[in-house]
């Protein structure tokens, strides 16, 4: 998963999810290596931001269908990012649905950078988005039956986070 | 609103919808041959439209719905004569002169044009005014 919590979540309107990036990640070790000429330069890379957002997009619209539905990435309409985010960074994405109806979705999205230190929080981006209904997609082709969109990666973080999925039993 | 500043609106809607150049958005030029538009795409005009001119579009009221699974419709990779009588009853705002010479399947994209935009949304503020 490239987020680590929901944080706040209104039905259908809007949901706010933080990511906390850690040297720990393989890929910050790799992007970018040092080489002879310089050190190493560890980024979060500009598309695992737009996964992040992504996904947190995804849960908005999925708990809007009751996570009945498979909800895809379809289309990224505008990524600006403009500054980077290393590892001690929050990043906090704020996602509002902008249009929404049986075929799919748009959603627009803000990227802010926390920095723990500090707790200094400045917006360093946009990330808007389109989603498509598989179960209704515009090219009328067939996927399995299955949800294979909202695995057990996403249960887990949506438990964690306190949203209620699909299935579980009422916490006594 | 006149046609004029329909076709101006819409102009600017695809190309900031497809990243094309809006010297290209021509009445003739057809969305998916000559603009490159994939099926997400017709979505993203249709969530467009709705809010540029403050309309409401339903679902296969301005592109057709699952019409080339239909078997009524589509026989031997043609758009049978029933299947052109639906087109032209569900979507007025197209047109289908040139499709009807031949009706294949595979060239359904090309009767959406930016003119069918333009006439659809001329009808659909039409209908809203009166």
């Amino acid at each position: 998963m490239w987020i680590d919590r929901v944080v706040e979540l209104q039905a259908r309107e809007r949901l706010v999810a933080i990511k906390h990036i850690s040297l720990a990640e393989e890929h910050m070790h790799e992007h970018f290596a040092a080489t002879e000429s310089r050190p190493s330069l560890p980024v979060m890379p500009g598309s695992l931001i737009v996964e992040g957002v992504a996904q947190s997009g995804g849960i908005l619209i999925g708990h809007a269908l009751a996570f009945e539905q498979k909800i895809v990435l379809a289309k990224v309409t505008r990524v600006d990012l403009n500054h980077d985010a290393t590892a001690g960074d929050t990043l906090r994405y704020t996602i509002t649905m902008d249009q929404f109806g049986p075929q799919g979705a748009s959603t627009k999205g803000v990227v802010e950078l926390i920095e723990a230190w500090t707790g200094k929080t400045r917006t360093i981006g946009q990330i808007d988005l389109m989603f498509s209904v598989l179960e209704n997609n515009m090219a009328g082709i067939a996927f399995p039956a299955g949800n294979f969109v909202f695995g057990e990666a996403f249960k887990t973080l949506m438990r964690n986070s306190g949203v209620v999925v699909p299935g579980d039993s009422a916490p006594s | 609103m006149t046609r004029e500043d329909i076709f101006a609106k819409i102009k600017e809607i695809l190309a900031d919808a497809m990243g094309v150049d809006e010297t290209d958005v021509t009445p003739e030029a057809t969305l998916r041959g000559d603009l490159g538009a994939e099926s997400i795409d017709f979505l993203d005009i249709v969530f467009r439209l709705e809010q540029a001119f403050g309309i409401k579009i339903q679902q296969g009221e301005l592109f057709p719905d699952s019409l080339a699974q239909d078997p009524d419709f589509v026989q031997d990779g043609k758009v049978t004569a029933r299947g052109v009588a639906a087109i032209k009853e569900k979507l007025p705002h197209v047109d289908l002169s040139r499709f009807e010479q031949d009706p294949q399947v595979t060239k359904i994209g090309d009767i959406f044009t930016v003119e069918a935009l333009v006439r659809f949304v001329q009808n659909k503020l039409a209908t809203k005014a009166g």
